[in-house]
């Protein structure tokens, strides 16, 4: 073996360890330079203002409720739709072509780019539906966006159910939908419920679906009904991040931050679950 | 059993629970083709009417994208182009990164180390895209100048590259499985000839996983075509054909949020502008995920 | 007669489990050695120990002086790449990599840093001939070796092996995973490479051991408890559970 190959050989681990991290470590740098901008900005006042013309006096108190509400709806519409398509694929549908198509289907659509979303929620829910640019038209739209996602973890949480349950279960008489909701759905539930976590935590960090749909970052007020116009948290970034003045950037940073932190505090809580999960089914 | 007997039975577990329950599952699962067919339809049916303003030939050939401005241009190519700019520079990070990543965590990495660096990968994947393109913009674009003076406010290489990083997940992890499902067998078989642990890597192990790497960069360049919010941030709204990537560009996905943004009257032909660009993109990523699926498929039998 | 391979008091255990026990024997160059014993009595791991693949597993300790070619191997400051140029080795499952049947063959080659091409494809039709599959795969070099059967593949591997010309072919179980008569191919094939090489084979089949190897080493246990020309050990083994096991009455 030559030098060169040598030099090659044990030159590659610490290159490679080195570029595992060169991910995070930009990040880290990113985050740690909005922080050092933002971190001065918040205060009661900025999460209890109304978006304003006037950097220093906008607040995101819409946005943020408005993320609230849309988190709140989008999770009532598509978790039983998710759960419950899961259920039939995995316990009631047999393994024919027809299954095998859904599953295709499911699979095509969690690659679909998001703005495809907006505009399918554009048409169908803002315009032929006529609830214009509400929460409900936003909450449906990411529904359906999020939705192959929830069908995906809930049917891998099932899959993980051993058999024998569902043998005890049948053999002492029960009916199907008795098995599944008595004993398949509880076991599965913690990997359901990371699935979901990480469902909505992507949910509440879309931007370009709610664009589509007409949501707003000049609301100026709270939403007190599903059928009111809304903002969120990342639509507030963007329209920030897109004023040339320098006060706005550092508006922007500041809701970075707190968008940073709901979504890490989510994905942190369906970590921390998806790691108790595991070492319950062993 | 007589007819109206056997009738009687038929309603009676039509309407029994156990059926009712199952329809309404049933019902669940249907609303997945639901939404395909959604897509579809609304896809197809804006771009019709769009079409039968411009004509086809015209849209695909003409090279300027202009329809917001009097005396329109309809071409698609613009717009197309600054999708594959943003998306090459993006990959030509992501994938030999990622690929490399892929490798230590497969052949290399003990089980230690891979329970470190999974998650801070993970953790990639979730920021969101605008946060990305804030980042892109204020932290990145100012950077570069340092070294490109000429590189505009708005461009495709500060886009590009944080696209890139935000991707390294998708092709590393993808590409770890590829690498790790490749049976020990062959490894030992290359061992046994004097092969170092390098060499195998490389020269064994890596080819026997090719179809699951061009898999994971399929998938890796289809993610990168449908982002939208790094693009539309950073990238600008200026479509033009070019290959310099120190110019404000636009991509598909960044047009389609420039024209929501604004106020534009349904039955326009800006309107329908947004859905015909919908529809290419629509068209690519779904030729692309399922090229991704017939490779996969095709070459699961790979190593027996 | 000159002792290719050596051990003295060779200990191997993997964590708590100890899977050989102070096993001490000398195996000649150009001779044919089998070795044979129940399932689990570590003539898999004794085998291994020659060529250090048991270095991949994490659990695995190994105490005790093991000699290749006269020279202690199971040191830190040996280069084991070296070693494994010098001790081949042929699986049990035929485990040819998805590539040319030709390129097979010259990845041996190449790791060793072979890079003249005429060089390259010499060795190859010199390997593939010495395994007698050379005239099955002559036209058809560019194929896939997942295209050969289940035979061809392990002659494939044979041929693998001795093109990179070792000393010392290890073979764990060659032909357990082969009908009879491609089976009786590769027996004729080790016994046409007995002049060239020295073999270690571990076998599970008694009359393959009989009607092919010079010498036998029985296992049991972990423990070497027999060792001898084959002839003497299997018409006149001098310990019991050699005999119970030739015979048959366990294993």
């Amino acid at each position: 073996m030559n030098k060169l190959t040598k030099i090659k050989e044990s030159i590659f681990p610490p290159f490679a360890l080195m570029c595992s991290f060169i991910g995070i470590i930009l990040l880290l740098i990113f985050i740690g330079s909005i922080f050092i901008d933002g971190i001065s900005r918040i205060d009661i006042d900025f999460l209890s203002n109304l978006p304003s013309r006037y950097a220093d006096k906008a607040g995101i108190l819409t946005s943020w409720t408005g993320t609230i509400w849309i988190m709140i709806f989008t999770a009532l519409i598509s978790i039983p739709v998710g759960i419950g398509a899961a259920i039939y694929m995995e316990e009631y549908s047999a393994k024919n072509r027809f299954n095998t198509f859904l599953e295709i289907n499911i699979s095509n659509l969690a690659g679909v780019p998001s703005i495809i979303y907006g505009l399918l929620g554009l048409e169908i829910f803002v315009r032929l539906s006529q609830l214009g640019n509400s929460v409900l038209a936003g909450s449906l739209t990411l529904s359906l966006l999020i939705l192959p996602i929830i069908i995906v973890a809930t049917r891998e949480a099932i899959k993980a159910v051993p058999n024998s349950i569902r043998l005890a279960s049948y053999a002492l008489g029960s009916s199907k939908w008795d098995t599944v909701s008595n004993h398949v759905l509880p076991a599965a539930s913690g990997g359901i419920l990371t699935g979901i976590i990480l469902a909505i935590s992507r949910a509440i960090g879309e931007t370009a679906p709610l664009i589509a749909i007409g949501a707003l970052a000049y609301v100026p007020f709270v939403p007190s009904s599903p059928m009111d116009e809304f903002s969120v948290l990342p639509i507030q970034i963007f329209n920030w991040t897109t004023r040339p003045q320098a006060e706005f950037l550092t508006n922007a940073a500041a809701a970075i931050l707190i968008l940073l932190a709901i979504t890490f505090t989510l994905t942190g809580i369906a970590v921390y679950y998806r790691n108790k999960w595991q070492q319950k089914i062993g | 059993m007589n007819a109206k007997g056997k009738m009687k039975k038929l309603v009676l577990h039509a309407f029994s629970k156990e059926n009712i329950i199952k329809l309404l599952l049933q019902a669940c699962a249907l609303t997945t083709i639901l939404v395909t067919l959604g897509i579809v339809y609304i896809l197809i049916s804006e771009a019709l009417l769009f079409f039968n303003e411009v004509s086809f030939w015209n849209f695909i050939s003409e090279t300027e994208w202009t329809p917001l401005f009097p005396n329109a241009k309809y071409g698609i190519l613009p717009l197309v182009c600054g999708t594959l700019l943003v998306t090459v520079i993006a990959l030509s990070v992501a994938v030999p990164i990622g690929l490399t990543i892929a490798i230590y965590l497969s052949e290399y990495a003990s089980i230690r180390t891979k329970k470190i660096i999974k998650p801070l990968l993970e953790i990639l994947a979730a920021i969101p895209t605008v946060v990305y393109g804030f980042f892109a913009l204020v932290v990145v674009t100012p950077f570069l100048q340092e070294f490109i003076p000429s590189l505009e406010v708005f461009n495709a290489l500060s886009a590009g590259l944080v696209m890139g990083i935000m991707i390294i997940p998708f092709v590393s992890s993808l590409s770890e499985d590829a690498l790790s499902s490749v049976p020990d067998s062959l490894r030992e078989a290359s061992y046994g000839l004097g092969a170092t642990k390098f060499q195998t890597a490389f020269k064994v192990v890596l080819p026997a996983a090719t179809s699951g790497v061009t898999v994971s960069i399929i998938l890796a360049l289809s993610r990168a075509i449908g982002e939208t919010m790094i693009v539309a941030i950073a990238a600008g709204q200026h479509p033009k054909l070019t290959a310099d990537p120190t110019v404000a560009i636009e991509t598909i996905t960044g047009y389609i949020v420039q024209v929501c943004l604004g106020d534009v009257p349904h039955a326009s032909i800006e309107y329908k502008t947004i859905f015909v660009a919908g529809l290419t993109l629509f068209v690519i990523t779904y030729l692309m995920n399922n090229l991704s699926f017939i490779i996969k498929r095709k070459f699961k039998e790979e190593y027996e | 007669m000159s002792e290719i391979l050596k051990t003295e008091l060779l200990n191997v255990s993997y964590g708590e489990k100890k899977a050989l026990k102070n096993i001490s024997i000398s195996i000649p160059a150009n001779e044919i050695t089998a070795l044979i014993g129940p399932s689990g009595c570590g003539k898999s791991t004794f085998l291994r120990v020659f060529n250090r693949m048991n270095d991949f597993i994490k659990s695995c300790k190994i105490t005790g002086d093991v000699y290749v070619e006269n020279k202690q191997i199971n040191q830190k400051n040996v280069v084991v790449e070296e070693l494994r140029k010098k001790v081949g080795m042929v699986f049990q499952k035929p485990n040819p990599f998805p590539k040319s049947i030709f390129e097979n063959i010259a990845y041996g080659l190449k790791v060793q840093g072979v890079k003249d091409k005429e060089t390259i494809k010499n060795r190859v039709e010199e390997s593939l001939k010495q395994s007698y599959l050379w005239e099955e795969v002559k036209d058809t070099l560019n194929e896939s070796a997942l295209s050969l059967s289940g035979g061809q593949q392990q002659r494939l591997c044979f041929a693998r092996t001795i093109a990179i010309k070792p000393s010392i072919i290890l073979m764990d179980e060659p032909t357990s995973a082969l009908d009879p008569i491609a089976t009786a191919k590769i027996e004729e094939l080790i016994i046409d490479l007995k002049k060239d090489y020295t073999i270690v084979i571990v076998t599970h089949n008694m009359q393959q051991a009989s009607r092919i190897s010079d010498n036998t080493a029985f296992f049991y246990m972990g423990e070497l408890i027999e060792y001898g020309k084959t002839e003497v050990l299997f018409k006149n083994p001098s310990k019991e559970s050699t005999e119970n096991y030739i015979t048959g009455r366990f294993g």
